[in-house]
């Protein structure tokens, strides 16, 4: 049995019910900070993407300070999620049960679990999430950089800085709408949360969710070299 | 012409400011009611071949804003400074060309700075609410109280105009002498040319004088002059008379039918609608399911059947 699928920290404790360590303590913490950034990252980037919202710059000080801390809570953000990337990307290789997963998500969105392959630490649309993130994180501070104009307005021409900052705006609204699907994901499927607050979640969640992750936590040890 | 009527003598008392709030037509990330009058459009006109260079023009803008220029260095060449900067808000720009025909050294000289555009660019993709502003009279003014020193601006103007100031991180060009214009007098550049080449008034009165400029020039054998009006920003209220107006690009590369970039109408167009509506619909369907198919929750036999999957390793 291949042991990628577990992460440092993922351990079993029998029980009534049952409890599964999902998340370290610096795993979570990792992730707060991430959630957080991207959070204010939405707010002060959308203040400035459609008038509307302009107001939203009164959370940070005004137009001159939204204007001033976006791109250093980007880079608070990629450092973070550079951390996360470093946590969870083994977890998140592609594997031959993904696409069976993917390939009934009518049964994923009816909450038919039973109807699902049995899956490792993460399924296809976590890993979806978390690929999407890493790849659009990416796009989002290379074109970042090239509009912070505070710093390097003289590396780039104007037409560069034109494609740019519509990329910017595109893919925040890509990474702003994965970010629902994150969210409303984790509050759709009951006891996920925990996860990242307690850092824990049931034996009953781990085997509806996860049972391969489960079944390899339970067996593995002693399969382990 | 009679000067006169485009230097009136200056107002010393009573005077009354003919610019306001009401007189906008366009407000940045905002929209404004229609104004109740329209003020007569006006426009300044740079004619290039009465242009000797002086640089009067650089000097009087910056005594009249109360600008200070970092002392610089001299780089070769005219150009000084070589580009327009946050307190230069015009400088000469010195272009050396051979005409192919006739193989003559031409010098041209160009005084560069905000073109004042009918549709400006700098404006459509302000997102600061009052920011960047046009007067019914053709004047787009920045408001530096409200300006957030992100630099769209730049991005948004066909011409390369604006620029941010390290000081106060605020964007600065040409204002058209809006202070001036409001109390009856021309712009400070136009009023310390001490060849005329730049003139201010109504557009109308602009037009006709370039056009008798034309005639003259194209009487000297300069066959291809003209009058630099670009429609593809709507016009300009900062107008050019080139004696090679087929080739603008020649006066230190003067943009050939200049217009806000595409890249621009799509980030600051379809993008903002489209983006909005596909942030509410992710969360309106987020919304749906929850209540079309309601929570997946763990149930019962889940966690027996996580007991008894442990319970035989314990």
């Amino acid at each position: 049995m291949t042991a990628y699928d577990l992460e440092p920290g993922d351990q079993v404790h029998a029980g009534d019910p049952v409890k599964v360590d999902r998340y370290s303590t610096g795993a979570r913490i990792n992730h707060w900070i991430t959630a957080t950034s991207l959070v204010l990252l939405a707010l002060s980037g959308l203040a400035l993407f459609h008038p509307s919202l302009f107001f939203l710059t009164g959370l940070f000080g005004g137009g001159q300070w939204t204007r001033a801390v976006h791109p250093w809570i980007g880079v608070l953000l990629f450092f973070s999620f550079a951390g996360l990337f470093i946590r969870f990307w083994r977890a998140n290789l592609w594997r031959s049960e993904d696409g069976t997963w993917l390939a009934r998500l009518r049964d994923v969105l009816a909450g038919n679990d039973e109807k699902l392959p049995e899956v490792g630490k993460y399924n296809a649309g976590q890993k979806a999430v978390f690929w999407g993130m890493s790849l659009l994180i990416i796009i989002l501070i290379t074109s970042g950089v090239v509009i912070w104009d505070e710093y390097f307005s003289q590396y780039t021409t104007i037409t560069q800085k034109r494609v740019a900052v519509l990329i910017h705006a595109l893919t925040a609204v890509v990474i702003i709408c994965l970010w629902i699907v994150h969210v409303y994901a984790a509050i759709w499927v009951r006891g996920t949360i925990g996860a990242m607050t307690r850092g824990q979640v049931t034996g009953g969640w781990a085997w509806r969710h996860h049972r391969k992750w489960l079944r390899e936590l339970v067996g593995g040890r002693q399969n382990r070299p | 012409m009679a000067l006169q009527n485009i230097f009136p003598p200056a107002p010393t008392q009573n005077i009354k400011v003919d610019l306001s709030e009401a007189d906008l037509v366009r407000r940045s990330a905002s929209s404004v009611p229609a104004p109740a009058r329209q003020l007569t459009s006006v426009a300044k006109l740079i004619d290039t071949s009465k242009c000797i260079g002086c640089k009067a023009c650089e000097s009087a803008c910056l005594e009249w804003n109360n600008l200070r220029e970092e002392v610089g260095f001299n780089h070769g060449v005219y150009d000084n400074p070589l580009d327009l900067t946050p307190d230069s808000l015009t400088v000469m720009r010195f272009s050396e060309w051979i005409n192919p025909e006739t193989q003559n050294l031409e010098w041209l000289i160009r005084k560069d700075g905000c073109m004042h555009c009918e549709d400006p660019g700098c404006l459509k993709a302000c997102p600061a609410p009052g920011a960047i502003v046009q007067y019914s009279n053709g004047i787009v003014d920045f408001d530096h109280d409200k300006c957030i020193g992100c630099g769209y601006c730049i991005k948004g103007c066909p011409f390369n105009i604006p620029r941010i100031s390290k000081v106060d991180n605020k964007a600065y060009k040409c204002t058209l002498c809006s202070d001036r214009v409001a109390v009856g007098q021309g712009p400070a550049c136009a009023k310390a040319c001490p060849t005329q080449a730049i003139v201010f008034g109504t557009k109308d009165e602009m037009k006709a004088h370039a056009e008798a400029r034309i005639k003259d020039l194209k009487s000297r054998g300069y066959k291809n002059a003209g009058l630099y009006d670009p429609p593809g920003v709507g016009g300009t209220h900062v107008m050019y008379v080139l004696h090679h107006a087929d080739k603008p690009e020649i006066y230190a590369n003067l943009p050939n039918n200049p217009k806000i970039s595409p890249i621009v109408e799509v980030w600051k167009g379809v993008t903002k609608y489209v983006g909005m509506a596909t942030i509410g619909a992710f969360a309106a369907v987020g919304f749906l399911h929850h209540m079309v198919s309601g929570a997946n929750r763990v149930s019962p036999e889940d966690e027996e059947n996580a007991q008894r999957l442990t319970g035989g390793k314990k």
